[in-house]
């Protein structure tokens, strides 16, 4: 096969956390590589590696992805969402500040997933249900807190935002 | 205590947390494993031509690269190879390492060395290894009379890696005259800890030193041994250890550590290790166990002699499991008066992945025979469970073992609230069928109801051996040093708690840093549910120190005595001006200890009801009062002439004083479980789970809950669906796919979490630890709720579907 060359790298321009990328990267590189040990965006964590842990989780265009079974030659053109875009500034998103306020975290090594995930159930369903919660969140692994606080914190953030949208409203 | 809020919050949900995953130093290099695909086999060739002519490969190692360093670790049995010399003795075991400029790089060139096998048969269960004349270890490699702590392992190549024994009274001839005898036979799974954020290090060794950063759990052990295998001095050996994302016990001891300094060695440059899961898998599960449990009971269902036999499969290298099953047998028997003893346990090397700490160590493998036996036996003696137990539990300040410390806990009052708890729930359910009129509804067809209840006591708290530091900076406020790693458990935040009282400071004004063996303590480990107890108690001694220090400076500056310098309500007064509010002044030498009884009536007020101080508490200055007197910002400003300087306190925690019998607390386990088995799938649901929390006092009730609700939710994994599934000479489910822990939507419908506070620890506070016990019950408690609703005792876990659907087959028989 030494005789084909396909290219092993290509240009990437996407927007990650609201910043302009444009970088040569190889092809074999995982969305999780790219932010890692390229941009230093550690707050994206690894695991199982097989989609069924979702300690990767990072928006892609608002859609939930496992940053470590996409490539990131795929997200070209895209805009991307990590856990460090989520504040504004000093201000946390209502689904971190409801991490903190429910104890919803331990080691915190699934934690960034886990908020990335809640993240996008809420943009998509901001009415979610407790059974919704619990299935848009099924697909997340967590082995210090048995979930019962993280379930909590997802629906408490729910409602924080339905609340605060409601005062937008008026 | 309080409830704080936990300092690595912000830093977790922003994503700013740095585990040892995320360390990079300049100019480093990544490793890729080269492992074993036998389970037992000589090494005859390994042709590394192909990867070192690879892409950014830098260089290859085997074991006979390794030269003068220490080729073996191991802190009770050092027969644990860096790199595997002569032989493999499971599948996945490290052969060779390539260093190279990129993961990716020393990836593809691993796939290029090529090893060549002689095979030898693979003993890959507990029983075949014990019966072959194959030997997975040929040489003993104990020096005459080595041992660690009490362990003296045993020097023999029986693919023996451990023996113990523990008894008392004459457990044949009781059993023999008892009225009834039970005898409960369990299997308990292999299990690995799933640590979310897998085994890896990152190492660089220069001439004289050696730094590495982690997810080693216990950094000073770690440091022991590197030492020892790149024969340098203690103080040149760096092992850092950032966050942990999990540990669960799994990451106790040494474990990728060696590999990356050896590699870092070999190619000159800083090296980083990562493992995937199935890497991790490889590296270290927990002991899986067949136990076999007699009790016999005299004709009022009292117990007179239990028999137990307990067998590791502890795998390729003992690691900690010689300890493990020594805990074990101290575990077996529970918290019951049992006049007659016998246990007797064996470890055997088999040719699966090495075996090692995890959560409970060794208390969830014997729990599960021994608290199954207890239901079988009720049901034998036609009595209630609860019943047997409560007529057989021991009572506050009884003897467990003899020589150790006498029971700490109120176990009665424990069962107790389990029950009254799995009562409410019947009660709430019955209540909603009536309220729902549907009369159908209270026989829910095609599903079988079972509750049960277990307890477990573990001699808890490792090695009384801690020594923290508190700095107490120019403003008064505080670093605190200790080198407790913070994986999740919280330890940081309730250190701190301890600190901020201790030193009549807010928690925010106590900073803790990270675990370092450059510039944090000694501390012998983080496990055993010790840190709240036995590293609090450093701390309180070390916040006593720092008020002696700061009373020294003061008297100094003012040209008197220290005797005659007293802490009262947070400040430091001169005698003559407290002398109107504080009787006998608490002069003297020791005189913070006389101080402390002198306002005994005002701390307890300060403290609120039912509180106490033990121990090093008693130095402590908790009455809050102001006005006179100097802060201790003023006396460091004083002493120092500038706004500038700080003063140190130290405090060490030993085998004396609050912690001179051990072990230092014995932790409960005290849990109840309600399932339902639907009887068409054999699909176990968990209705309802009822942790009691019996630590003493908790200094942080929050923490405390998270640590309880995961720990149990680690025991519903066992019970209902974990197990490393071998066959053949390798493992067939080496990924989480296949390896099935906990998801969110299987989570007990309720939950009811129970602290119960006695102020009975030896700890800060009266406080005990918490973080296994809740774990260690759970698997038995499942099994016997199973067995209830399905009419027939199980006899092996996880009790997935298939196996609970041919238990309902067994019952239709």
């Amino acid at each position: 096969m030494t005789g084909s060359q396909a290219p092993t790298s290509t240009v990437v321009r996407c927007r990650i956390n609201g910043r302009d990328v444009e970088m040569l990267v190889p092809v074999r590189l995982t969305v999780a590589e790219l932010l890692r040990d390229r941009l230093g965006l550690t707050g994206t964590k690894v695991s199982c590696e097989m989609q069924v842990c979702g300690v990767c989780t990072v928006l892609v265009d608002g859609n939930p992805v496992s940053s470590c079974a996409t490539l990131a030659c795929d997200l070209d053109g895209t805009e991307v969402l990590t856990v460090e875009g989520l504040a504004r500034g000093r201000n946390l998103h209502p689904v971190q500040e409801a991490f903190m306020a429910a104890n919803a975290l331990q080691c915190g090594f699934c934690t960034p997933g886990f908020i990335m995930m809640a993240v996008a159930l809420l943009d998509a369903r901001p009415d979610a249900d407790q059974a919704e919660v619990r299935e848009w969140m099924d697909g997340n692994l967590c082995r210090c807190t048995g979930y019962a606080p993280i379930e909590t914190a997802v629906t408490v953030a729910a409602s924080r935002m339905n609340d605060s949208s409601l005062e937008d409203d008026q | 205590m309080t409830a704080a809020p936990r300092r690595d919050a912000w830093e977790k949900v922003t994503g700013r947390a740095r585990y040892a995953v995320d360390a990079v130093l300049p100019n480093m290099a990544h490793a890729a494993v080269v492992r074993s695909e036998r389970a037992h086999a000589y090494l005859t060739a390994i042709d590394r031509a192909e990867a070192e002519a690879a892409p950014g490969v830098i260089t290859v190692v085997t074991a006979e690269d390794l030269g003068d360093l220490g080729r073996r670790f191991g802190h009770i049995v050092p027969d644990h190879a860096i790199l595997a010399v002569d032989k493999v003795r499971y599948y996945g075991e490290p052969v060779a390492v390539v260093v190279a400029e990129t993961p990716h790089q020393a990836a593809d060139a691993a796939e290029m060395v090529w090893v060549d096998y002689d095979d030898l048969p693979a003993l890959t269960d507990a029983a075949t290894a014990l019966a072959s004349d194959v030997l997975i270890h040929e040489q003993s490699y104990l020096e005459p009379g080595q041992k660690f702590l009490d362990v003296a392992p045993t020097a023999s190549t029986d693919n023996v890696a451990h023996r113990n024994e523990l008894a008392w009274g004459d457990a044949e001839a009781a059993l023999a005259a008892a009225a009834t005898v039970v005898e409960t036979t369990t299997t308990f799974p292999l299990v690995y800890g799933y640590a979310m954020e897998t085994y890896n290090a990152l190492a660089d060794w220069q001439p004289g030193s050696l730094h590495v950063v982690s997810t080693a759990q216990h950094p000073l052990m770690v440091r022991r041994e590197l030492a020892r295998m790149f024969s340098l001095p203690l103080a040149a050996v760096r092992v850092e250890v950032p966050y942990i994302g999990g540990g669960y016990g799994s990451k106790s001891y040494t474990k990728l550590e060696p590999l990356a300094a050896a590699a870092s060695w070999a190619a000159g440059r800083p090296v980083k290790v990562t493992t995937d899961v199935e890497a991790a898998m490889y590296t270290t599960r927990a002991d899986g166990a067949l136990v076999t449990v007699r009790t016999g009971f005299d004709a009022d269902a009292r117990i007179c002699a239990r028999d137990i036999d307990i067998r590791f499969d502890t795998g390729a290298y003992a690691d900690n499991s010689p300890l493990v099953l020594t805990k074990s047998i101290n575990r077996s028997f529970g918290p019951y008066r049992i006049p007659n003893l016998r246990v007797r346990g064996v470890a055997a090397y088999t040719n699966t992945s090495p075996a090692s700490s995890y959560r409970g160590f060794g208390a969830p493998q014997a729990a599960l025979a021994g608290e199954l036996n207890m239901d079988m036996a009720a049901d034998r003696l036609g009595i209630d469970p609860v019943e047997v137990r409560r007529r057989n539990l021991l009572a506050p300040g009884d003897t467990i073992i003899d020589g150790k410390r006498p029971l700490d806990a109120d176990l009665v009052a424990d069962l107790d609230a389990i029950v009254s708890a799995l009562d409410q729930h019947a009660a709430d359910r019955d209540a909603a069928v009536q309220a729902s009129g549907d009369q159908h509804a209270a026989v829910d067809s095609g599903t079988l109801r079972g509750r049960a209840v277990a307890l477990t006591a573990s001699d808890a708290g490792a090695s009384p051996i801690s020594t923290a530091q508190v700095r107490m900076h120019a403003d008064g406020s505080v670093t605190l040093l200790v080198s407790s790693t913070e994986m999740g458990q919280g330890s940081r935040t309730a250190l701190a708690q301890i600190a901020a009282r201790e030193l009549c400071v807010p928690i925010e004004a106590v900073a803790v840093g990270q675990s370092d063996t450059r510039f944090t303590p000694f501390e012998w480990t983080t496990g055993a549910s010790r840190t709240t107890t036995v590293v609090g108690l450093a701390v309180q001694a070390a916040c006593a120190d720092l008020w002696d220090n700061l009373r020294a400076k003061a008297a100094d500056s003012a040209g008197v005595t220290i005797d005659d310098v007293v802490v009262h309500g947070g400040r430091l007064h001169f005698t003559a001006d407290v002398s109107n509010t504080v009787s006998g002044s608490g002069a003297g030498g020791d005189g913070v200890g006389e101080h402390g009884t002198g306002l005994g009536a005002g701390a307890a007020d300060a403290l609120g009801a039912g509180e106490r101080g033990t121990g090093a508490a008693d130095a402590a200055p908790v009455v809050t009062d102001s006005g006179s007197g100097l802060t201790p910002a003023e006396v460091i400003r004083q002493w120092f002439g500038a706004d500038a300087g700080e003063v140190v306190g130290v405090g060490v925690v030993r085998r004396d004083g609050a912690t001179a019998v051990l072990p230092p607390f014995w932790e409960i386990g005290a849990v109840g479980v309600e399932v339902s088995v639907d009887e068409a799938t054999g699909e176990v649901t968990v209705e309802h789970l009822v942790t009691v929390g019996d630590v003493g006092h908790a200094v942080n009730p929050d923490l405390v809950k998270g640590q309880d609700l995961g720990a149990a939710t680690q025991g519903l994994g066992i019970a209902l669906w974990e197990e490393m599934v071998y066959d053949g000479e390798q493992l067939t489910n080496p990924n989480l796919v296949e390896y099935r822990v906990p998801r969110l939507r299987d989570t007990p419908r309720r939950i009811t979490s129970v602290l119960a506070e006695r102020g009975d620890g030896a700890g800060p506070y009266g406080a005990k630890g918490a973080g296994e016990g809740a774990l260690n019950p759970v698997p038995a408690a499942v099994a016997a709720a199973v067995g209830r609703a399905v009419g027939v005792w199980p006899t092996e876990l996880p009790l997935t579907p298939p196996r609970v659907w041919s238990l309902l087959q067994q019952a239709q028989q």
